[in-house]
């Protein structure tokens, strides 16, 4: 089982680097780009006897307390 | 009286606090390695500069999960003084010891040079030998030192006096221009409520002899010296 996590910057924090590659893409001639914002994207292979509703606690905590600073980033878990 | 500095794998500003706090302060020392847990026998620890853990996740945010991390907890808890500089500050935001969060450099530069910042708040256990307003030269290098927080710790932090340090210019204004990362209304240091717990981006250690160009930051651990004095 996998529980793969999606941490972005909250929509109320400038994200310095998202604008950088925004003016990158811009200078390869891509039009019509309104923004782009970076994020950080993990993997995490759990034990295959933990149910669902117990590796999404897992992977839901994980991200609360380790990979997101809840001051500046938001997160979402999927687990497949 | 004794300081602690602690080390984590990647603290490299380590040894200049150490040089510091025993030939200028004159105060014992010790190195506190990261799986340390007991520091009874401080009076004051000093999170140092570097890139802990290699800047990997967010600046600062693997120390946190060092075991030193929840004694530093309990030690700030207990009144006693924790003095985070650079990598500290970042370290001491991510563990919650202190509000907000640091982020890229709005210009995305990673910037090593001296700055000025002015004194807001020379009522402090780290600035008491030190003068609201007083504007003093000390050296950035960093290139996540851009503070942010939300608009409710922003009106805390001012309505506390906890703004300590703001990146200003020669003649002390807070100009845009001055402010070397785009930090929130230039700010450069905070202290937590209590006032024990104090964060900064620049680098006082670096900053106590002539011959490096200013001793502008000797004061502010001549102030905590005299705050552990009062306190003992």
């Amino acid at each position: 089982m996998k529980a793969k996590v999606y941490v972005t910057l909250k929509p109320s924090v400038l994200d310095p680097q998202g604008k950088a590659i925004h003016h990158s893409v811009e200078l390869l001639g891509y039009e019509n780009i309104r923004d782009v914002r970076q994020g950080k994207y993990f993997e995490i292979a759990l034990d295959t006897d933990l149910s669902e509703t117990d590796a999404r606690q897992a992977a839901e905590n994980i991200a609360k307390n380790v990979l997101a600073n809840p001051v500046i980033e938001d997160y979402r878990v999927e687990i497949v | 009286m004794k300081f602690g500095v602690i080390v984590f794998p990647g603290s490299n500003c380590d040894h200049d606090a150490y040089h510091v706090l025993s030939k200028h302060v004159g105060q014992p020392v010790d190195f506190v390695w990261h799986k340390q847990t007991d520091l009874s026998d401080y009076d004051a620890v000093v999170v140092p500069g570097g890139f802990s853990y290699g800047d990997y996740l967010r600046a600062g945010a693997l120390a946190q999960f060092s075991p030193v991390m929840n004694a530093v907890r309990d030690f700030a808890a207990s009144g006693k003084f924790v003095f985070g500089v650079c990598n500290g500050f970042q370290i001491l935001c991510e563990a919650g010891l202190l509000p907000g969060a640091l982020m890229r450099n709005k210009d995305l530069h990673f910037v090593c040079r001296h700055v000025n910042i002015r004194v807001e708040n020379g009522a402090t256990s780290y600035t008491s030998e030190l003068e609201a307003g007083e504007i003093l030269s000390i050296p950035i290098a960093h290139a996540e030192g851009n503070y942010v927080c939300d608009d409710a710790t922003f009106a805390e932090l001012e309505k506390n006096n906890q703004i300590i340090f703001r990146y200003c210019d020669e003649n002390g204004e807070t100009t845009g221009e001055a402010n070397p990362n785009g930090s929130r209304s230039n700010i450069a240091g905070i202290c937590n409520r209590q006032g024990n717990v104090l964060g900064m981006m620049p680098h006082p250690e670096r900053a106590c002899e002539e011959l490096l160009g200013s001793n502008d930051g000797r004061d502010i651990f001549r102030s905590l010296t005299k705050a552990i004095t009062n306190n003992e």
